[in-house]
């Protein structure tokens, strides 16, 4: 590597570490909402566990490329470990996160072994195939998790023995708020080290990044474990705020929402999941409230249209025009990472 | 014990015809139609409607259960769905679900959220009793229909002109159109037979299956095991898996119904981790 | 980050601000929150449960002591984080005096903790599991109890005679309900049962069926979702179970009236127990059917439908005593109110807050080209025997 390599790669680092200005803005909204909107504190809840749950696909199908159909087996497990954990140990939130990470983090270890192998198609009905037998698990156990009926009785103690769970939802946003933020920063770390680097080359050709020395089975292991830890902490953050638990947690809807969600939000800069939540939740709930019946024939009509469309070309749309306005050079398009 | 075979049968059969629309669409044209089971919704509730409101006789709704779906998936084709074979699946995946709340909300809007009944003729109801094992007749002539329908398709891929140019269009679009051969116009067709077949089946299933406004939500998990499992390289690997999918799942539910619905999914993740291309995949 | 992150964060955080607004307050309004299945595989509940609450409202008139009553209708898609958050949205931003629907035990369950800690009175229209008025002292009940219907149900199959029956329920907790009350009630009664569960999601009963003709039971009984059922009385009968001497019974989940046209000559001779038949004889019940049908296109009212429309004058007899008022004076108020509903005569039950009812048993006939549950005997004021002490 020749100096001149040396400072383009330094140069290409710094940039990708660097704090971008919609970033400050993106967490400062988040937080100012605590005060600026204490009637939606539930939905923003909502929106933050999803968004978490969403980024922690987005970190297996953004940067490594697996797609997956089946997440929703290590949110729905993070959930009940959470549940379960408050019922017959301790109340203490940060404890039954805690578990629950490593709980889902075990289950995403074991299960990633499946998913080395095979091609997208076969990779989305195995995780499907993993959520759904952990589903029937779950409904079978009914003496432990409560069957269909759900997990009764969840009661979680004041966090760090001071903010108790107001029936506002405000403890609740905040929480998940600073958790999801937490977490955010260290994918963010992981993305941008060589490791995360070395997942991309992984997920753009598997055969070249083996050639050059990459461990890649063991690098797709440790990303699916991780990814799997934060959907398991997402879906502890939804039982302790909402103190229940049931089979929907662990549903198919569950990991096709959100991976419809990542989808619009973009995969591959993190973001994606939240702002993909924020907009699906958010029509959902507008839409729904003046058609209660029929919201998602429009739902449906916005995915088609997105497509139709083009993401690629509505993002670049509005790049491009973002770009103008501040006299810079239109950026290059970009194909969406992690879909072939 | 035969009984169950049977039985097991004549819902992989049912299955099969359900899927194998699908099958072809994403073996042949590389697209992920999640979608597919919405042209099994419209076979079935064309078939329902001419015979609850115009008192049409089953046997006599079963072509229009072709015709309608296969009618409606060629004007998608040529409309929405043609410009999206080039498309990243995900953004298929997107835009077939995207029809599917579309269509959910359509029908439940249109036609209400109960479930729609077949009323079979009189000749195709109760069973007999063949030495000692007994077969529902029904059942039986879903069979024999669907039989001849795998054969029919067999001839037609294998010895009719169409199959031919299907077949160069699937193993390499480019060179067959290289040769001359429309693929856009092979594909529109092979589209909309695919629609219909899958409209048959919804007609024919719905009284075993029932049918629903959420039929295309219900039944995908189905439709993907079968395709997944059987492979998209060939007929006959999603008509195994059909057969094999329907005796597991009736036996699994006969002899340990506790653990019925484990049997079918832990196969599926068996199968496809070890041959992630399908079970039935020609050696290349 | 790219910019095209950029772009996309910044409109995220516009399309936050914009979803600010709504929630003005009229303090002079009564406002209810129905919260019901509108979308998904119940769609059905929720479509009868508020057509009928509408009912009552358009003819009760829109007021009450003086207050304008006002229904805000949500639809939760049958899923229970959701119903309870917009329970809670409900409660903290409209400031709603009562929550109503509630189409599934598990959304029930969930709601329940909430309507204690926040006082607020809890109307379940559909849900049906026994444990669910325990949960919270703000529940009140006015669809069914499923102990209530099957436990009766139990000992009246057996004083027909009937020695061995095989049970087939759907693998959840309503199911489990049937299984063990009519169980327990049928055997202390000196019959004998063999129990069979199904998946809930399951397409094809054939296997099951055989597995019951293989026991020869002389009855079948059979609770699956509404649905679903009418698959199950076609293979029954495709499988010529009716020819070889099995009856088939159930609870009137399976014989609904919203679908039982529909089911067609299979259901015709089928014995079922429930509380509520669009048939009932008697003058509220027929100006019931009626206007429903005539404020839904010719929709014929159900159990759910029904239950709805009692849950809503539960709510009006309340508030009248109470004013207007809501929190416990409310629930208190609710408590002990009486009166004939289109299904008979009806109770809240004083001390579990659920309801007391006749059970009927009735027959599917055809009527006047109809297909009905014509009721046949009477099992009066049954309370839920769960909770007896």
């Amino acid at each position: 590597m020749n100096p001149e390599h040396r400072r383009i790669a330094a140069k290409y680092l710094a940039d990708k570490w660097r704090w971008k200005p919609l970033e400050y803005v993106f967490w400062l909204a988040a937080l100012a909402a605590v005060w600026l909107l204490p009637s939606h504190h539930l939905i923003l809840n909502e929106i933050m566990i999803t968004g978490l749950f969403a980024m922690s696909l987005d970190l297996i199908l953004g940067y490594a490329g697996i797609a997956s159909l089946g997440h929703a087996a290590f949110f729905g497990l993070g959930a009940y470990t959470a549940g379960i954990f408050a019922i017959r140990v301790t109340g203490d939130p940060l404890l039954g996160l805690a578990l629950a990470g490593f709980a889902s983090a075990g289950l995403g270890f074991v299960t990633s072994f499946l998913v080395l192998r095979g091609v997208d198609l076969a990779r989305l009905m195995v995780t499907l195939g993993v959520a759904l037998v952990l589903g029937e698990i779950a409904n079978q156990l009914t003496w432990l998790t409560g069957g269909a009926d759900g997990l009764q009785g969840v009661t979680i103690a004041p966090i760090l023995g001071k903010f108790e769970f107001d029936i506002f939802g405000r403890t609740a946003y905040v929480y998940s708020l600073i958790v999801s933020f937490l977490l955010f920063l260290i994918a963010r770390r992981l993305v941008i080290s060589p490791f995360g680097l070395s997942l991309r080359t992984i997920r753009d050709n598997p055969l070249r990044a083996s050639a050059i020395g990459t461990p890649v089975d063991r690098r797709l292991i440790a990303i699916y474990t991780v990814a799997a830890a934060y959907a398991g902490i997402a879906g502890a953050l939804l039982a302790q705020t909402t103190q229940f638990v049931s089979l929907d947690v662990i549903a198919l809807h569950r990991s096709a929402d959100v991976l419809l969600m990542l989808v619009i939000g973009g995969t591959g800069y993190l973001y994606g999941g939240f702002v993909g939540a924020l907009i699906f939740k958010g029509l959902q709930d507008v839409i729904s409230s003046w058609t209660p019946q029929y919201w998602t024939f429009w739902i449906g009509l916005i995915l088609v249209i997105l497509v139709l469309i083009g993401r690629d070309r509505m993002n670049l749309a509005v790049a491009t025009g973002l770009a103008r306005l501040r006299g810079k050079p239109a950026p290059r398009p970009r194909t969406i990472v992690g879909d072939r | 014990m035969l009984t169950i075979l049977f039985d097991g049968i004549a819902y992989g059969m049912v299955l099969f015809v359900l899927a194998c629309g699908l099958s072809i669409t994403l073996g042949l044209m590389n697209f992920v139609n999640l979608a597919h089971g919405v042209f099994a919704m419209a076979g079935g509730y064309a078939s329902a409607i001419l015979m609850n409101r115009a008192g049409v006789p089953f046997l006599a709704t079963l072509p229009f259960a072709f015709l309608i779906p296969a009618a409606f998936g060629l004007v998608l084709e040529r409309t929405l769905y043609q410009r999206l074979y080039n498309r990243p699946h995900l953004d298929q995946v997107l835009f077939t679900i995207g029809l599917i709340f579309m269509s959910i909300a359509a029908v439940d809007y249109i036609m209400g959220s109960q479930p729609q009944l077949i009323t079979l003729p009189e000749w195709l109801r109760g069973r007999v009793d063949v030495f000692g094992v007994q077969i529902g007749l029904y059942r039986s002539f879903i069979i024999v229909v669907c039989s001849v329908l795998v054969v029919a398709l067999q001839m037609i891929l294998t010895k009719t002109r169409f199959g031919a140019q299907l077949r160069a269009a699937v193993d390499d679009q480019r060179v067959a159109r290289g040769l001359g051969i429309n693929t856009s116009l092979v594909f529109a067709a092979t589209f909309a037979f695919g629609s219909g077949l899958a409209g048959l089946g919804g007609a024919l299933g719905a009284e075993i299956l029932g049918l629903d406004p959420t039929f295309p939500f219900k039944f995908l998990i189905y439709f993907m095991i079968v395709v997944t499992v059987g492979g998209t390289s060939s007929l006959t690997g999603p008509f195994f898996a059909s057969l094999l999918l329907g005796v597991a799942d009736v036996a699994g539910k006969y002899y340990v119904p506790s653990l019925g619905a484990f049997v079918i999914y832990t196969v599926m993740i068996v199968v496809l981790v070890f041959r992630p291309h399908g079970l039935f995949v020609r050696a290349r | 980050m790219t910019r095209r992150a950029f772009i996309k964060t910044g409109a995220a955080a516009g399309f936050a601000l914009s979803l600010i607004g709504g929630g003005a307050l009229a303090q002079d309004t009564i406002k209810i929150g129905l919260i019901l299945p509108m979308t998904g595989p119940f769609t059905s509940t929720g479509k009868q449960i508020a057509a009928a609450a509408n009912l009552y409202m358009a003819q009760n008139g829109a007021t009450v002591a003086g207050k304008k009553v006002e229904i805000i209708l949500k639809d939760d898609t049958g899923v229970a984080d959701v119903t309870r958050r917009i329970a809670q949205e409900l409660i903290v931003n409209d400031k709603v005096t009562a929550i109503a629907g509630f189409g599934l035990t598990p959304l029930a369950l969930a709601t329940a903790p909430l309507a204690t800690q926040a006082k607020t009175p809890m109307v379940v229209m559909a849900a049906a599991t026994g444990i669910i008025t325990e949960r919270s002292p703000f529940i009140v009940r006015t669809s069914q109890v499923v102990p209530q219907i099957a436990g009766p149900f139990g000992e009246w199959v057996a004083k027909q005679g009937m020695k061995k029956v095989v049970t087939i329920v759907s693998d959840y907790g309503p199911g489990h309900d049937v299984e063990k009350w009519f169980t327990d009630r049928f055997k202390a009664n000196g019959g004998e049962v063999v129990n069979l569960r199904v998946p809930l999601q399951n397409p094809d009963f054939s296997p099951f069926l055989q597995a019951a003709a293989d026991f020869k039971p002389d009855a079948l009984l059979v609770f699956v979702p509404s649905g679903v059922g009418t698959q199950f009385m076609k293979q029954f009968v495709e499988r010529g179970l009716d020819k070889s001497g099995i009856k088939l019974i159930g609870t009137g989940d399976v014989t609904d009236d919203d679908i039982l046209n529909t089911i067609g000559d299979v259901a015709l001779g089928l014995v079922t127990a429930h509380h509520y038949s669009a048939s009932h004889d008697s003058p509220e019940n027929k100006a019931f059917v009626e206007a429903f049908k005539k404020a839904t296109g010719g929709l014929r009212p159900n159990f759910m439908g029904v239950a709805g429309y009692d849950g809503m004058h539960a709510l009006y007899e309340g508030l009248k005593k109470t004013n207007g008022a809501g929190g416990e004076a409310l629930v208190n108020a609710m408590k002990g109110l009486a009166w004939t509903s289109p299904r008979g005569p009806m109770s809240i039950d004083p001390d579990t807050r659920d309801i007391i009812q006749n059970v009927y048993i009735r027959k599917v006939e055809r009527v006047n080209g109809e297909l009905y549950n014509m009721e046949f005997a009477t099992i009066p004021n049954v309370k839920d025997p769960s909770k007896a002490k």
